[in-house]
């Protein structure tokens, strides 16, 4: 399979595959960056976007109106979730957070069980995105072209809204110091809450854009929170610059390795991983630590 | 991840627990169940035998997924086996026609069933089977739908001394390999699939094709794999490339790719549960289908429902079991019937194997008459001739396969569907005893039970 052709298709798809993980990834990394909590149950709010889109998909028949309610859903879940149980969990211990959150990962799934069972449900693309492209080295789907965009725009509004927003700059000052900028009169419970719902929205909005390409079950998470963290990892913990790069890496090792070996990319992936760990533990675009 | 198991095991087994020892109670006052007991007590303990026996009523223990990408092939075989048990206590007339002998339970003992979530991960079901077996004295194990698992149970019931039935397992290593003497496999598998497929392929066609290969990286997608491999050679048909991908791969597009630039004629996709959803979807959404004519050597209980008759028109495939079978056989149409009338859809094969299978078993124990488990492989091992909805079918003593047909069915297009689940034309029956592999492929002799 080591052809040209093959080289140049694989390197494109490692930048698609990479941007959708760049997108959920960076929901992780701020949420981490700011509250401090590792949230476990994020794979869950990829999950639950994806559902709660294709329920509003079955109802308005419109894909942008099921995109929309699929991510102000989950933005309402993360919200609500924040409010109910996270903000409990913020004095306590790393470990106390790592299960409350894993926990609500088992209960989300359990409960999407309970309603929609295990059989897997489809979303096809909208028709702005069906057929083939040719892109003269390869043929690719138009949805997934148009994915690119998509994402590629989403992070660019996050991006915006991290630097470029009155909202944003208390966040990242949050993230060096959240003492100080609570002495400074700043509300921090309230740009928790927000932080960590947008952040569930992050991942909700991936679930739902890409569920035309990936069917959806309860514990689709499952594994994409996996290589979401091999992404924070890689990219440095609490770095939405570090998500991105993080996330277009670890596109490009499972793409480029499966034309070698393919039984071999998601191995390399945890190499790449281990590598970085040892040779530049904050991960690549990560600060130093974080107090 | 590590999910629900724990909690629902213990709520499942402490509650069978107390029931099983309530019944144990209750049958300490029967002297018809002391006569039966002084009998069992003839043969030496083994495993969980007598104590597994002993009281009025026996525990099975069930594994299968029902969470992960193979959930929604795990749940049809549990709810078969759940019929299997209701029917066996009841004595219903389908069970009778299975197991002659069986008049209410097995022995007359009702059957009590524990249900684990194996997450299909050999690790995971070994720890609830060995739960079932020391805690409530299993008289048999069973369940699987990764040929993984199937291959860790085994050991675990040659150990134990516990028979073991499978239920879905397509894995050529599931029988015969490592001389698995207490457990018995229903369905067909690799290489009975790929010896009835290969010459339907080939005759359809063409001789001399590219084949890519899209293999699920664990035992049973190579030996699917290299089944095929064996039988398309003789007729010329190349491998270009064998994508392998993990088990649970959220995007094969990274796959794919490698297989749209080889210039093959036919994708062969090994995939099965979710997995094979998502990777025919994916492919189709490449172009790759309109490209390729797919194969789907071993098709999934739920693939056409999940992929829709667009994408399983034409798809050639075999499959265990097809409920279009009730059409022409009356225990066919009683199984379907008394299923959909339970659960409210129509059954597939993993119900069918789960079914089956329990029904095998009764009707081993009935003629052993005992549960001392050397008895009752020897029951297995006898050659005796079996009424199914199959046909008359048969164990193989030397490696405890069952011989049984092999469908071979072509997947039709929307405007031929006659009903909702008419996904499939069984377009040839291929009797099994001709596609089965040598019985000491493997090199084994199964030798004493004990």
């Amino acid at each position: 399979m080591l052809s040209w052709p093959n080289f140049v298709s694989q390197l494109f798809n490692g930048l698609a595959l990479g941007t959708l993980l760049a997108l959920i990834s960076s929901g992780l990394t701020i949420i981490y960056g700011t509250l401090g909590v590792l949230n476990l149950a994020h794979g869950a709010m990829f999950m639950m976007g994806g559902y709660a889109g294709f329920l509003a998909f079955q109802y308005t028949g419109s894909f942008v109106l099921s995109v929309i309610i699929g991510s102000l859903t989950v933005l309402l879940i993360g919200v609500v979730t924040e409010r109910l149980i996270i903000r409990h969990f913020y004095d306590r211990p790393p470990e106390d957070q790592v299960l409350v959150t894993f926990g609500l990962g088992i209960v989300f799934v359990e409960l999407v069980r309970l309603g929609f069972g295990s059989l897997a449900r489809q979303v096809n693309p909208p028709s702005w995105g069906a057929g083939v492209v040719h892109l003269g080295f390869l043929f690719y789907p138009a949805y997934r072209l148009e994915l690119l965009v998509i994402i590629a725009l989403a992070l660019a509004v996050l991006y915006y809204i991290l630097y470029r927003t009155q909202l944003g700059m208390i966040v990242r000052a949050g993230i060096e110091d959240a003492v100080m900028v609570d002495m400074l009169g700043i509300n921090i419970d309230k740009v928790f809450m927000l932080v960590f719902g947008i952040g569930a929205m992050a991942a909700g909005f991936a679930g739902i854009i890409n569920a035309p390409v990936l069917a959806l079950t309860p514990d689709m998470g499952d594994d994409i929170l996996i290589e979401t963290f091999v992404v924070v990892v890689i990219g440095g913990v609490g770095s939405f610059p570090g998500a991105i790069l993080g996330g277009l890496i670890s596109g490009e090792i499972l793409s480029l390795t499966s034309m070698v070996n393919p039984a071999y990319s998601q191995v390399m992936l945890f190499v790449v991983m281990t590598l970085v760990l040892m040779l530049r533990p904050q991960g690549l675009l990560g600060a130093k630590s974080r107090t | 991840m590590a999910k629900n198991s724990d909690t629902k095991n213990l709520g499942l087994s402490r509650r069978s627990l107390l029931k099983s020892g309530a019944q144990l109670a209750g049958a300490g006052l029967l002297p018809v169940a002391l006569a039966r007991n002084a009998f069992a007590e003839t043969y030496p303990a083994l495993g969980t035998f007598p104590a597994g026996s002993a009281g009025a009523s026996v525990f099975v223990g069930l594994t299968t997924p029902l969470t992960g990408t193979y959930a929604a092939q795990g749940v049809d075989e549990r709810k078969g086996f759940e019929l299997a048990i209701e029917h066996l206590n009841a004595g219903h007339a389908l069970m009778k026609k299975y197991s002659p002998l069986t008049t209410k339970g097995v022995l007359g003992k009702q059957v009590t069933l524990g249900v684990a979530d194996s997450e299909a991960k050999p690790n995971t079901a070994v720890q609830a089977q060995t739960r079932f077996i020391t805690e409530n004295k299993a008289v048999m194990i069973a369940g699987c739908v990764s040929s993984a698992v199937a291959v860790a149970l085994n050991k675990l019931s040659m150990r134990e001394k516990v028979i073991y039935l499978p239920g879905i397992s397509g894995s050529n290593d599931t029988t015969g390999k490592d001389c698995a003497r207490y457990s018995f496999r229903e369905c067909h598998y690799a290489y009975s699939a790929a010896a009835a497929l290969a010459p339907e392929l080939i005759k359809t066609f063409g001789k001399n094709k590219k084949v890519a290969f899209l293999t699920p990286d664990y035992t049973y997608g190579h030996s699917v794999t290299s089944s095929m491999q064996e039988f398309l050679k003789p007729a010329g048909w190349t491998t270009v490339t064998d994508q392998v991908a993990p088990l649970g791969t959220p995007d094969y597009n990274t796959y794919l790719l490698n297989i749209a630039n080889s210039g093959a004629d036919v994708l062969i996709n090994i995939n099965f549960g979710n997995d094979a959803v998502n990777s025919i979807k994916q492919a189709n959404q490449l172009g790759i289908l309109q490209k390729m004519k797919l194969v789907m050597p071993y098709i999934s209980p739920f693939l056409s429902k999940q992929a829709g008759p667009e994408l399983m028109a034409g798809v050639y495939g075999t499959t265990e079991w097809w409920w279009t079978l009730s059409q022409t056989n009356e225990m066919a149409k009683m199984f379907v019937d008394e299923f959909k009338a339970k659960n409210g859809y129509t059954p597939e094969w993993g119900a069918h194997a789960g079914y089956v299978q329990v029904a095998l078993w009764a009707d081993a124990v009935e003629h052993a008459k005992t549960f001392y488990p050397p008895e009752v492989i020897k029951s297995y091992e006898s050659g005796r001739k079996l009424t199914t909805d199959m046909g008359e079918v048969s164990w193989r003593a030397e490696d405890h396969q069952l011989v049984r047909p092999v469908y071979i069915v072509k997947g039709k297009a929307a405007k031929d569907m006659k009903s909702p689940d008419d996904y499939f034309e069984i377009i040839e029956t291929v009797a099994g005893a001709g596609v089965m592999q040598k019985p000491d492929a493997f090199g084994c002799k199964l030798g004493s039970a004990t």
